[in-house]
C-alpha cells in the first residue's frame, strides 16, 4: 500500500496524486500515441470514435454523475454540435475556428434550454430532457435551411494543418488531443470551486444553498458545460459519420450515452472512458454473437436494444458503481491484501435522514 | 440596538400557525439558545432565518438589514451560516471537500479560468484551504481530512458540519441541535468549543438544543417556545424556575 507523504497544499491541488499516477498515464498516452503503428485503419476508425465517445460521455458525467440531474437527451447536443459544425464547414469556415463557435454554441444553447427544463427535479425533469432529444430530432428535421432536412447534410472535410480529415491516422490524432484535452478541462472544472459546487447540489440541495450555492445558476451552468463538451463530440462525430441525417441523433444515441455513464461508473471521469469503450465495442461483439447464435436469436433485429437495455439494468443492481467502481475494488482488494473486507464498499443505512430540515 | 431581531414572524401552513407572531432580539457576542417540546417551530425558525420558508408576516433584521426577503444563497454571504438537525453533508465528498465549499462565497474565479486552472484559481484554492485548516485544527479533524463522510461515525459527522459552518467566517452561527446524538464526552467537548467560538472567534450563537444541563452550562439567554408562540425568555435560572416552561417542556 502506497502512503503519501503530504508536506504542501499543492499535493492536495495538483492532478497527479503520486510520481505512480505520472508515470501510468504518461505511459497510457505513449501507448495510445503509438497505435497507430500497430493497428489497421479500421480498429482506428473504432478507437476514434470511443474517443469522440468518452467526450460526450464527459459531458453527461458532468451533468448525472457530478451534479445529479439525469439527461435522457443528450444528443440533442450531439446533434447540436455536429450541425453546426457541418454548417459552419459549408459555409467556409476553417476547422479551427469552427470548433470553438462549436462550444460556445452549444454551451449557449444548455443554458437557455436547461434554465427552464432545471426548474423540475428527480423524474420529472428526465422526462422533459427525453422530450427535448424528441423536440431536438424534430428540429433538425423541419430546420431544413440549416439542417438539410431528411435529405441530411454532407459533411465537408476540409484540410486542417496539410492533413485531410480522410486520413484515419490523423483523425485519430485529432480524437485523442480532443479527448485529452477535455479531460483536463473536466478535472480543472471538478478541482475548482464550480465543481464543488455541483457535487454539493448533488448530495444536498439544501446545505448547498446554506452555503451559498446558488442553485438555479449552477443547475444551468451544469447543463451549459456538459452541452459544450456533447457538442464538441458531435463536432468530431459529424467528421466520422460524414453525412448527417436527423435520426442519427434519436432516443438510442441517448440511451447509450446513458448506458456509458452508468456502465463505466457514475461520477468518476475514469468511468466514462470505460464506458465509452464498453458501448463502442458492444454492438462489434454483439455482430460477432449473432453468427454463434441459433439463427430465430441470431436474426432478430431488436436483439442490441434488448442487450443495452438487459445491461443496464444488471448494472444498477449488482454494480451501481460501474466498472470503475469494480475496479477500485480490486486495486483494494490487492493493497489491502488479506484483510479487505466486502463491506468496504457496502453503502451504509442512514436512518437519520429525513425531509426534514 | 441588537445584531440580530426577529419581529412578529408569523409562519402558517395552512390552518397551522407553526409560528405565532414570535420577536426576540439577539446580542453581538451572545449564545441564544431556544428550547421548546416537539412540534414548537423551533427548526420552523431557522427555516425562515436562512430563508427556506417564506414568513407570512413579520420582518428579520441582521446588522440592522432587513434580510426577508434576501434571496437564500445569499443569507450567508451576510454571515449567517447553520448547521442542520439531520446533518446535510456532502456524502461521497471527502471531510476536506467538504470544508472547501465552506469557502464558497469567497469564490472569486470564473468558469474560463478554473477550466484552465489558472495560477489566480490556484491561488484561491490555497486561500481556502489555509482558512479550512485553521478551522481543522480548532476542532480536532486532522485526522479526516481525506475520508469519505460515508465512512465516518456519527460524532464526527456532526463536528464536520459544525465545521463546515465555521469555514464561511460568520459572524451568526445557528446551530440546530448540536448535541443530539452525541456521546457524554462528545457533549462536553461540544460545550467547550461553543464557548471557544463565542469567545475565541467572537461568533455569536443562536442554538437549538434539548439537554438542558448543556442548555444550561453554555447559555446566556434561553427561549422557550410552545405551539409557535414565546412562553417565556429570559437567564438560564429564570427559565429553570419558570413555572409555565417547567408545565410545557420538563413535565411538572
Amino acid at each position: 500500500m502506497r502512503f503519501i507523504f503530504k508536506t504542501k497544499y499543492s499535493q492536495d491541488i495538483n492532478i497527479a496524486k503520486h510520481n505512480g499516477d505520472r508515470f501510468w498515464y504518461s505511459l497510457l498516452v505513449l501507448i495510445m500515441v503509438a497505435l497507430p503503428l500497430v493497428l489497421d485503419d479500421f480498429y482506428l476508425g473504432e478507437i476514434s470514435y470511443i474517443c469522440i465517445l468518452s467526450i460526450a460521455g464527459i459531458g453527461l458525467m458532468i451533468l448525472s454523475g457530478y451534479t445529479g440531474l439525469a439527461s435522457l437527451g443528450h444528443a440533442a447536443f450531439l446533434g447540436v454540435g455536429a450541425y453546426t459544425h457541418a454548417f459552419l464547414l459549408t459555409n467556409g469556415i476553417p476547422f479551427y475556428a469552427s470548433i470553438p463557435i462549436v462550444i460556445i454554441v452549444s454551451f449557449l444553447v444548455g443554458a437557455i434550454i436547461g434554465i427552464p427544463i432545471l426548474r423540475l427535479t428527480g423524474m420529472y425533469l428526465a422526462i422533459a430532457t427525453l422530450a427535448l432529444g424528441f423536440i431536438a430530432e424534430h428540429v433538425f428535421i423541419k430546420w431544413e435551411h440549416f439542417t438539410g432536412g431528411n435529405r441530411g447534410l454532407p459533411v465537408p472535410q476540409p484540410e486542417f494543418l496539410g492533413m485531410s480529415f480522410y486520413d484515419s491516422v490523423f483523425f485519430y490524432y485529432v480524437c485523442l488531443v480532443f479527448l485529452i484535452a477535455a479531460m483536463f478541462a473536466a478535472i480543472n472544472i471538478l478541482r475548482s470551486p464550480t465543481g464543488r459546487a455541483f457535487v454539493a447540489i448533488r448530495d444536498s440541495e439544501i446545505a448547498a444553498q446554506s452555503l451559498g450555492v446558488n442553485l438555479g445558476l449552477y443547475k444551468a451552468l451544469s447543463f451549459a458545460i456538459s452541452g459544450a463538451f456533447t457538442g464538441l463530440a458531435g463536432a468530431l462525430l459529424a467528421h466520422y459519420i460524414g453525412y448527417l441525417a436527423p435520426d442519427i441523433f434519436n432516443i438510442f444515441l441517448s440511451l447509450t450515452l446513458l448506458l456509458l455513464i452508468v456502465v463505466g461508473g457514475m461520477g468518476s471521469l475514469h468511468g466514462t472512458v470505460f464506458g465509452a469503450i464498453f458501448v463502442g465495442f458492444l454492438p462489434q461483439l454483439i455482430a460477432i454473437c449473432r453468427d454463434y447464435l441459433p439463427s430465430t436469436i441470431g436474426s432478430q433485429p431488436g436483439l442490441e436494444p434488448m442487450l443495452f437495455g438487459l445491461i443496464l439494468v444488471f448494472f444498477i443492481l449488482y454494480e451501481p458503481l460501474g466498472i470503475y467502481g469494480r475496479w477500485m475494488k480490486i486495486k483494494l482488494f490487492f493493497e489491502l491484501f488479506p484483510t479487505y473486507k466486502r463491506q468496504t464498499f457496502k453503502k451504509q443505512k442512514v436512518f437519520t435522514k429525513s425531509d426534514r430540515v | 440596538m441588537s445584531l440580530f431581531e426577529v419581529k412578529n414572524i408569523t409562519v402558517a401552513f395552512g390552518g397551522v400557525k407553526a409560528l405565532n407572531d414570535v420577536s426576540f432580539g439577539v446580542d453581538k457576542g451572545e449564545i441564544f439558545t431556544i428550547i421548546g417540546p416537539n412540534g414548537a417551530g423551533k427548526s420552523t425558525l431557522f427555516n425562515v432565518i436562512s430563508r427556506i420558508y417564506e414568513p407570512s408576516k413579520g420582518e428579520i433584521y441582521f446588522e440592522n438589514q432587513n434580510i426577508s426577503k434576501t434571496k437564500p444563497h445569499n443569507i450567508s454571504k451576510l454571515g449567517i451560516a447553520r448547521t442542520f438537525q439531520n446533518l446535510e453533508l456532502f456524502e461521497n465528498a471527502t471531510v476536506l471537500q467538504n470544508l472547501l465549499l465552506g469557502r464558497h462565497i469567497y469564490k472569486k474565479t470564473n468558469i474560463l479560468s478554473e477550466v484552465f486552472f489558472t495560477p489566480s484559481a490556484r491561488k484561491q484554492e490555497h486561500e481556502y484551504r489555509l482558512k479550512v485548516e485553521e478551522v481543522i485544527d480548532f476542532l480536532d479533524l486532522q485526522h479526516y481530512r481525506d475520508t469519505l463522510i460515508n465512512g465516518l461515525p456519527y460524532g464526527v459527522r456532526k463536528n464536520v458540519e459544525l465545521a463546515r459552518a465555521l469555514c464561511t467566517d460568520p459572524k451568526l452561527l445557528l446551530l440546530d441541535e448540536p448535541s443530539s446524538g452525541l456521546t457524554n464526552e462528545e457533549t462536553i467537548d461540544l460545550g467547550f468549543w461553543i464557548k471557544d467560538i463565542q469567545s475565541l472567534l467572537g461568533i455569536t450563537i443562536i442554538m437549538i438544543e434539548h439537554d438542558m444541563s448543556f442548555v444550561n452550562k453554555v447559555s446566556d439567554r434561553i427561549l422557550a417556545l410552545n405551539y409557535g408562540k414565546i412562553l417565556a425568555s429570559g437567564l438560564p435560572e429564570e427559565i429553570k424556575n419558570n413555572v409555565e416552561v417547567k408545565q410545557a417542556y420538563m413535565g411538572e
